[in-house]
């Protein structure tokens, strides 16, 4: 995963509260292998027909390519697929703007590079107001669009992570004689633990 | 004296291996659940040529893809497809399988409890947002996604920020006819979806003891949908009675270790939660999903809200739910029509359940279809064994096999589109039962008196002068 501190895109605004995973990528879609590409997924049925044409009058749907997400309240609750983030890094997003999150998504979000940032109900109205570019800078914490600029809130070691472009393997491998000492001690004071031995 | 501690500061506690400067834990995990969905996972992992580290501690299972009928020849070659990519990875990696023809297959968060896999003191992971129903057992359990699940196959361990600890007390006695999922929708009603976000749920009271291990798992299960990543009941009696001698429990010596270490997981009496909230247990009836989300949901004798009488937020949610629903504000819930129903999943497909659901069907017909799929082949053993499947057959319900089924559709169990369907399951998500499918949330025995009906119905005059 690339790690990014900046980043400079169109925004489009999809003000609906509780968009769950179940929206964003419907469960039929999930057996489809990641490097196929998942972004055609994207809110499959609420952007097409069921005969899969393109509803003209969604907002995403339109001719510009967005890579910021204005979205409602609680956004990407429900299922723990990380499929939901796939579509939306797969159609060209890097970050999601809401006013609350689904605790899963949000780390599911993280891992992949997508940014869920949080604002207030008054920063959110503002820049559902704004026109113009945007910019995103993860370092200062801070969203514009046009004359208007907005802090968002996220996890400090969240940040961190997105900037650098970490791989949590790698991180924890460094860790490794760390998790052995625990796993000894946890066997020695917890043997129970382990599963019984099933003939 | 050190300060009076949570279950939650108990749990996560005993399962750190170190915590970084930035407050992120690093917790060791000793169960992982694995399951079709799960191939994003080993994808990762075979790409960096990694091995697993534990596969002792990694247990595989057949169910979102799951046929419930005609299993012997798969038709559908993409469910074919996700059920051997599950087998290939289960035999790079040496990994225990309950696979489909195996008696003890079922649903994940059934086997597990079923199976003695999971134990109160344990950290079990899932790629599976339901994976709280563990908690119900005093367990320290939580969905992950997949780039999380390749992590704790390479490492078993899983790096996590403490949540925020809130404590759900419901004290009193539920009414006959109400039950755990009526605790759950009535709190999620009460709350909102993303009420308990960023919290970890511990229930607590009269009313969550007199719980059976059954019901303390829907409780638990369905924490997701109000937001809590992470939801558990402190072990006691009923706990230590459900596990004992299941086949991967502790035996011998362990077991009395076992019961000493847990012994002291419950909260402390002064212990602080950074929420704590409070239901009186009389208060609850049976409750019913009437829109797309779990917090849109009413007591069964209310109803339907106009949008217009809502604060603008939810009001708008409500119009655009109503709309999909086909319902109209102002109207009773009771009395709306349904085409079908389902019981099963692992929120309500386990024995009791579908004895709940048995008892208001036994002797009655179903004006409707519908399809019953145990939890586990174990809990469709155990309902043949009483009978329970004859009910369900002579009221004209369809018995199949057991998986996640129609609570999510992967396996081609679906609702079409515009059909009203009555469900005890979990999510009443747009589409979540289908493309354009309409479902409405409810217990077991709410959902067999919908079947009686062949509308929305309130179960308990249908419970009166029958045993229960």
């Amino acid at each position: 995963m690339a790690g990014w501190s900046t980043h400079k895109g169109t925004v489009i605004t999809l003000p609906l509260a509780n968009i769950d995973t179940d929206q964003l990528i419907p469960a039929r879609f999930m057996s489809v292998p990641r490097s196929e590409g998942y972004g055609n997924y994207l809110l499959h049925d609420l952007r097409r027909a069921p005969d899969g044409t393109l509803d003209p009058d969604f907002s995403l749907n339109g001719n510009a390519k967005p890579s910021i997400l204005l979205a409602g309240a609680n956004f990407g609750s429900g299922s723990s697929r990380e499929a939901a983030v796939y579509a939306l890094v797969d159609a060209g997003f890097h970050a999601v703007i809401a006013l609350s999150f689904g605790d899963i998504f949000s780390s599911n979000a993280v891992n992949n590079g997508l940014l869920p940032a949080r604002v207030s109900d008054a920063d959110w109205n503002a820049l559902s107001g704004a026109t113009g570019d945007a910019q995103i800078n993860l370092e200062q914490g801070t969203i514009t669009i046009g004359t208007t600029q907005v802090s968002f809130a996220l996890e400090d070691s969240w940040r961190v992570k997105l900037i650098n472009g970490w791989d949590d393997i790698d991180l924890t491998k460094q860790h490794t004689a760390q998790i052995a000492a625990y796993k000894t001690q946890r066997h020695q004071s917890a043997p129970w633990a382990w599963p019984a031995h099933v003939d | 004296m050190s300060k009076a501690q949570t279950l939650l500061d108990k749990l996560w506690n005993a399962h750190e291996v170190l915590i970084r400067e930035d407050g992120t834990s690093l917790l060791w995990v000793d169960r992982h659940l694995v399951h079709e969905g799960s191939h994003h996972a080993f994808a990762k992992l075979a790409a960096r040529e990694g091995d697993m580290a534990a596969p002792d501690l990694t247990f595989a299972v057949v169910d979102h893809y799951a046929p419930t009928h005609g299993r012997a020849k798969i038709k559908d070659p993409q469910i074919s497809r996700m059920i051997e990519t599950l087998r290939g990875n289960v035999a790079v990696h040496g990994l225990k399988i309950f696979d489909l023809d195996d008696p003890t297959q079922g649903i994940v968060h059934v086997v597990g409890p079923e199976q003695g896999l999971t134990l109160p003191g344990l950290l079990i992971n899932c790629g599976d947002s339901h994976t709280s129903t563990h908690g119900a057992f005093g367990t320290l359990a939580f969905g992950i996604g997949a780039t999380e699940v390749a992590h704790v196959l390479a490492t078993q361990t899983i790096w996590q920020r403490k949540p925020k600890a809130m404590r759900i007390t419901v004290n009193g006695t539920l009414a006959a006819g109400v039950s755990a999922k009526d605790i759950a929708l009535n709190w999620i009603a009460q709350l909102g979806t993303g009420g308990a976000q960023g919290h970890a749920i511990e229930y607590a009271g009269s009313a969550i003891e007199a719980l059976s291990m059954e019901g303390r798992m829907t409780l638990c299960n369905l924490s997701i949908e109000g937001g809590a990543r992470f939801g558990m009941i402190a072990p006691d009696e009923t706990t230590f009675e459900y596990v004992k001698g299941r086949p991967y429990a502790p035996k011998g010596a362990h077991w009395e270790a076992s019961l000493a270490d847990w012994a002291t997981l419950n909260t402390d009496h002064d212990a602080e939660f950074d929420r704590d909230v409070r239901f009186d247990a009389a208060d609850i009836a049976p409750t019913v999903t009437w829109g797309t989300s779990p917090e849109q949901a009413l007591p069964v004798t209310a109803i339907i809200p106009d949008p217009n009488h809502l604060d603008a937020s939810k009001g708008k949610a409500a119009k655009a739910a109503l709309d999909y629903m086909g319902l109209t504000a102002g109207q009773p819930l009771i009395g709306t029509p349904v085409d079908q129903v389902f019981i099963g999943s692992c929120t309500n497909g386990r024995i009791e359940d579908l004895r709940a659901a048995a008892a208001v069907l036994s002797g009655r017909s179903a004006k409707i279809s519908g399809l019953v799929s145990p939890g586990s082949a174990l809990v469709k053993a155990q309902a043949e064994q009483e009978g329970l499947d004859r009910i369900f057959t002579d009221a004209g319900l369809t018995w199949v096999a057991s998986g996640c089924s129609m609570c999510v559709g992967m396996n081609g169990d679906l609702v079409e589109s515009g059909k009203r369907c009555a469900s005890s399951t979990n999510r009443n998500f747009r589409g979540r039962q289908g493309r354009g499918a309409r479902t409405h949330l409810m217990s077991p025995a709410m959902v067999a008196a919908a079947a009686v009906n062949g509308t929305i119905s309130d179960v308990r005059p249908l419970l009166q002068g029958r045993a229960l």
